[in-house]
């Protein structure tokens, strides 16, 4: 199962970066957040991987929509000047060597083993709420500052005239 | 179902809280505030920055020999040491200076909205965050606060393209970087099991790990962090940036968010990975030689100050890092003294660009300044104190600090990293002279000479505490060197 999950993540996500139309790319991307989602179930993870469908591929996917049908993009053919091609083979080779690298050194490397059953209901809505409000309550009264910033920020950058 | 809610410490968290209620405070009141009143926001803003500094200097009693510190909060999240309040003071200093500096600069663009002084406090309770937080989640959300608040700060001058390009460039730059902090962060999560910071070490050692994936982990968030710093090969963005920016914004980026990047930088090297020293020593090593070395050369075909000021930040930061590896109390020592020192000479020479920049930041050249010494020789003259401390030319508190950052680096035996340094600070003293030649030595140009400055009080009272700033800690530095060796003890 891990492994269809994987293969479907990576594989959309070619097909999203390759893809010349914009819609055609945000639909490979709606693709893989499906995949990450079912990856996260694997991991227990239930309440995460219910947000993910939620805001990822619901949310903020219409919101690209939205965004490429209101500027509308036009279909352009990309061309690359040669050295630019040169660039871009190079650097593939380089980040898929390094790439096989850290593979192979993580692949060969005892990580600890899961702590399984460490705490009880692992990964669901009231195991997250709870160490939200306890162990991890500073974080999350530091999100919501960040939340509110990035607001006021939001609002100063795109509004149309600040008096 | 019943939850045990822990006790909680507010307490540790005053500083943070006073000025978040602050920020929203100035947020509210500047919807009732008339264009004329709004200059009081941001003395309203400053306000609660004395406030925030004088509840952390009492915050867990006196700096010195205390026993009540470290006190440790919200789960081992949160921490209140001598270190971080060191480095709150220094953060809180350069936010004041850049109220001061903004006031007459907001009038001057038209931008003068209550969002700009609030989103200062925001990017203020970021970094205070950072130099606070014991573990990894809590000093990546300090950073995530500072970066989101910097990056619209950068953009606030929304009419001036290069604002809106450096404002898009560092968010795009930015974020990339933060991929590589939290994957760094996520893979040390995945080989230790924890993200707290002395979870981390105490596993490490525990274990006697080595594991390749700790050490991948480990130099993802040496390139994070290295962005944040602004060191070469991460810098990329910063001459862009420094140049797109409105001043004040540029001032205060040079100083506090590098503060509070170091401040986290120091805490998750020194505190967390203290095992795999052997390996980061000799990455910092060379990054710091490159720093310098880059900054300090490119620098010096500038002929736009702000861009020149930005690559000498660069440098500096190159000197601070020398330091890092040196890893003793000393080394930190002197970085805390170092930031000190550079939050006050750094903030004081951008306020003089503002000043001459005049409206709508036209005059950022080197031969705007030709003539300054005779038309406003004050405002020369302390120009030239704190392009001399810059440089590290005695009695001013740039050349203690660069003293103190190479002795501790000498006493571990990086002789041959100090040599670079040295050599690096004679190389930045031509460019920092060119300014200081064209102020004196050169007959201003026609379209100079008929120019008048406007001072505004804030901007008066900004210069004289940077003046002083960098003259006290340059000539009485032993209260201020104690305090940084203090800071080291707790750690």
């Amino acid at each position: 199962m891990f492994y269809i999950l994987g293969a479907g993540a990576v594989l959309s996500a070619l097909s999203m970066v390759t893809n010349k139309r914009p819609v055609s790319a945000a639909m490979s991307l709606i693709v893989t957040m499906f995949c990450l989602a079912g990856l996260y179930v694997l991991l227990d993870a239930h309440l995460i991987a219910a947000l993910q469908i939620i805001i990822y591929a619901g949310a903020i996917m219409v919101l690209f929509l939205f965004v490429i049908m209101l500027l509308n993009i036009q279909e352009k053919e990309g061309r690359l000047a040669g050295h630019k091609i040169f660039l871009q083979f190079s650097g593939i080779v380089i980040v898929g060597y390094i790439f096989i690298k850290v593979v192979k050194l993580i692949g060969g490397s005892n990580l600890p083993a899961r702590m399984e059953g460490s705490i009880k209901g692992f990964g669901t809505t009231s195991a997250v709420g709870e160490m939200l409000f306890t162990d991890f309550l500073l974080p999350f009264e530091i999100a919501s500052v960040l939340l509110l910033a990035a607001m006021v920020g939001a609002v100063i950058l795109a509004k149309a005239k600040i008096d | 179902m019943e939850i045990l809610i822990p006790t909680i410490n507010l307490e540790s968290i005053y500083p943070e809280i006073l000025i978040t209620v602050f920020a929203i405070l100035v947020l509210l009141l500047q919807v009732f505030t008339s264009l004329p009143g709004r200059k009081q926001l941001g003395y309203i803003s400053l306000t609660g920055i004395v406030l925030a500094s004088i509840i952390v200097l009492t915050q867990g009693g006196a700096f010195g020999e205390n026993t009540a510190l470290p006190i440790y909060s919200f789960s081992n999240l949160w921490v209140v040491d001598n270190f971080s309040r060191f480095f709150k003071l220094i953060i809180l200093i350069g936010t004041g200076l850049t109220v001061l500096i903004s006031i007459k600069y907001l009038k001057d663009e038209g931008i003068d909205h209550g969002e700009y002084y609030s989103l200062i406090l925001f990017t203020t309770i970021g970094m205070m965050i950072m130099a606070g937080g014991s573990d990894l989640i809590t000093i990546f959300l300090g950073i995530e606060l500072m970066s989101i608040s910097l990056y619209v700060l950068t953009g606030y001058t929304r009419k001036r393209l290069l604002s809106n390009e450096s404002s898009l460039k560092y968010f795009l730059l930015g974020s990339f970087a933060t991929c590589f902090l939290l994957y760094g962060i996520s893979l040390l999560y995945g080989a230790t099991g924890t993200t707290n910071l002395k979870g981390i070490s105490g596993f490490i050692s525990d274990a006697n790990f080595g594991s390749p994936v700790l050490i991948i982990g480990m130099v993802l968030l040496l390139i994070g962090f290295g962005f944040k710093v602004a060191s070469v090969p991460f810098h990329m963005w910063t001459p862009d940036v420094y140049e797109g920016a409105p001043a004040p914004i540029t001032a205060f980026m040079s100083a506090s968010p590098k503060a509070a990047a170091f401040a986290a930088f120091l805490r998750v090297f020194i505190e967390a990975l203290p095992s795999l020293q052997g390996v980061w020593v000799d990455i910092i090593w060379v990054l710091a030689a490159m720093t310098m070395t880059a900054g300090n050369v490119i620098a010096l075909v500038q002929d736009n100050v702000k861009r020149m000021l930005a690559y000498s930040s660069i440098a500096h930061a190159g000197y601070i890092l020398v330091a890092f590896i040196s890893t003793d109390k000393s080394g930190i020592a002197s970085i805390l003294y170092y930031m000190l020192a550079y939050t006050f000479m750094n903030i004081g020479a951008f306020a003089i660009v503002i000043i001459i920049g005049g409206k709508g930041e036209e005059k950022v050249h080197v031969k705007d300044y030709t003539g300054l010494g005779y038309r406003y020789p004050l405002t020369a003259a302390a120009m030239t104190l704190f392009l001399l401390s810059l440089t590290g030319i005695p009695p001013t508190a740039g050349f203690m600090g660069k003293l103190y950052l190479f002795s501790a680096a000498i006493k571990s035996g990086y002789v041959g990293l100090v040599t670079i340094a040295v050599l690096n600070s004679v190389i930045s003293l031509y460019y920092y002279l060119k300014i200081i030649v064209a102020m004196y030595l050169k007959e201003p140009e026609l379209d100079v000479a008929h120019d008048s400055l406007v001072f505004s009080p804030a901007m008066v009272i900004a210069l004289i505490i940077a003046v002083c700033g960098v003259l006290l800690v340059g000539i009485f530095p032993s209260p201020y060197i104690a305090m940084a060796q203090q800071s080291y003890i707790s750690f």
